[in-house]
């Protein structure tokens, strides 16, 4: 039975192997480590998510191509893995941030989102009918409960918090990386450089504005949230998570 | 005649100087008999928020034990306590939920808020029996007395009230406007909220 491929229990979603394993999500995790790499660091005052953004032939237009995703004004997610699971989870993410904001008037803490994404990632572990999602995700956002805060869900379902984390390709030399350049007083603009050097390390070609993809998460100071709870001419909370524009993304790699 | 008004029963809530200020009268009625004189519609919500409950008794209970079900999942997956605003969006939401069947209450709700800068700062609201909110700087009122309460809040009220002359002017507007009341009176009750403390009386009033 102890074949390479999980022999008997490979097929079967819901069968334990008599290991205590469920192989189909180890082959998740499989497909996410062959995905591109993608990296989130906590600073003092934000947090930074960033992703490579490689696409198989020049012929393809990178431009509509989106792997930072905002799921609601204060968080933003990205992804390693399979780039169509990645789509339903953003769009299940946003309806359940919109369903949160119905209840509540106000966008949910990044906890209780993760929470939300995690829950459905279980749910594919043990449906019948279905298989587990192939992405890993690191999610970033800022709420007035917890301030930052940075999380990583896998396949299983299983989420932590992170002071910085990297998953997919080349993610055990990243965290290596990580752990050296990390320390608890490091600040956004520190993190943005230290997250385009992690990415380097693992690059293959030419890292440019196109090739690279970065969002970050900005700590509101108390004056803003005084203004920004009226919320100004719209009635719309102002944004703490934003992506950076190509221009933004030149800028950092020039340095 | 209107099933708002079957059981009787008011409640006000005012802002004063870093406190507020909530309370109803204490009688409950069938149309115009009444039944009780100890009937409770004011409910701790957390430490520093209070609702009131003002319409049919029986709905009273039901939205009560509902509201209380939600906030207790809120606060063990938020792993916090609720904020007064985001309370009053709990309460709207929850109305809203039964729009065309709705329970006959006209929520009344005051709270001291968390400030981005670590203070409190009082907060009142009340909506009406399908959640539509109403945020007040002033005072906000409810219940089979609610036009008596106004008239005589627009003339007692006045901004920055400490809590000493908030529960005085609180308990004079109540009692006075459920007097010019057959529906509402009985006694009644006050809370004033501080920023460290609730302090909770009652008042006896006429008994006709």
């Amino acid at each position: 039975m102890a074949s390479a491929d999980g022999g008997a229990y490979s097929y079967s979603l819901t069968v334990f192997s008599p290991s205590g394993k469920l192989v189909q999500i180890e082959h998740a995790l499989a497909a996410v480590a062959q995905g591109t790499t993608s990296l989130g660091i906590k600073a003092t005052n934000g947090i930074v998510i960033a992703t490579e953004k490689k696409t198989s032939s020049i012929l393809i237009d990178d431009s509509v191509i989106e792997k930072v995703a905002t799921i609601c004004p204060n968080i933003g997610i990205v992804y390693s893995g399979m780039g169509p699971d990645f789509r339903i989870l953003v769009t299940k993410a946003r309806k359940s941030a919109q369903a949160y904001w119905k209840i509540y008037g106000e966008y949910p803490p990044t906890r209780v989102l993760t929470q939300e994404i995690a829950t459905v990632m279980q749910q594919a572990t043990q449906s019948g009918g279905v298989r587990p999602y192939g992405v890993s995700l690191l999610v970033a956002g800022w709420d007035n409960h917890r301030g930052p805060s940075l999380y990583q869900v896998d396949p299983s379902g299983s989420f932590w918090a992170w002071k910085a984390s990297a998953i997919g390709k080349n993610m055990i030399n990243a965290k290596t990386f990580l752990e050296k350049r990390y320390n608890d007083d490091i600040s956004l603009e520190d993190a943005i450089h230290t997250a385009l050097l992690t990415l380097k390390e693992g690059f293959e070609g030419q890292m440019t504005e196109k090739t690279i993809e970065i969002g970050i998460v900005t700590v509101p100071t108390p004056a803003e949230l005084e203004e920004g709870k009226i919320g100004g001419e719209t009635g719309r909370p102002r944004p703490t998570f934003r992506k950076l524009s190509e221009e933004e993304v030149r800028d950092y790699l020039a340095l | 005649m209107s099933i708002m008004d079957h059981n009787g029963g008011s409640v006000i809530a005012m802002v004063g100087k870093d406190c507020v200020a909530i309370a109803s009268d204490l009688r409950l009625g069938n149309q115009a008999l009444g039944i009780s004189s100890n009937f409770q519609r004011i409910f701790p919500v957390t430490d520093r928020i209070y609702l009131g409950l003002p319409g049919l008794a029986t709905d009273v209970a039901t939205l009560h034990e509902r509201l209380r079900f939600r906030l207790n999942m809120y606060t063990i997956k938020e792993e916090r306590e609720i904020e007064p605003e985001t309370f009053a969006h709990l309460v709207s939401s929850t109305l809203y939920e039964h729009r065309f069947g709705p329970y006959f209450i006209e929520p009344v709700m005051a709270g001291m808020s968390k400030t981005p800068s670590g203070g409190l700062k009082p907060f009142i609201a009340a909506t009406d029996l399908i959640g539509c909110l109403n945020f007040a700087k002033d005072f906000v009122v409810a219940g089979t007395a609610s036009s008596k309460l106004y008239g005589v809040a627009e003339g007692l009220w006045e901004p920055d009230l400490e809590p000493e002359d908030l529960f005085e002017t609180i308990s004079q507007t109540l009692m006075n406007a459920v007097d010019r009341d057959a529906f509402s009176g009985w006694g009644g009750i006050v809370h004033v909220i501080t920023k460290d403390k609730v302090i909770t009386r009652t008042l006896k009033a006429r008994m006709d």
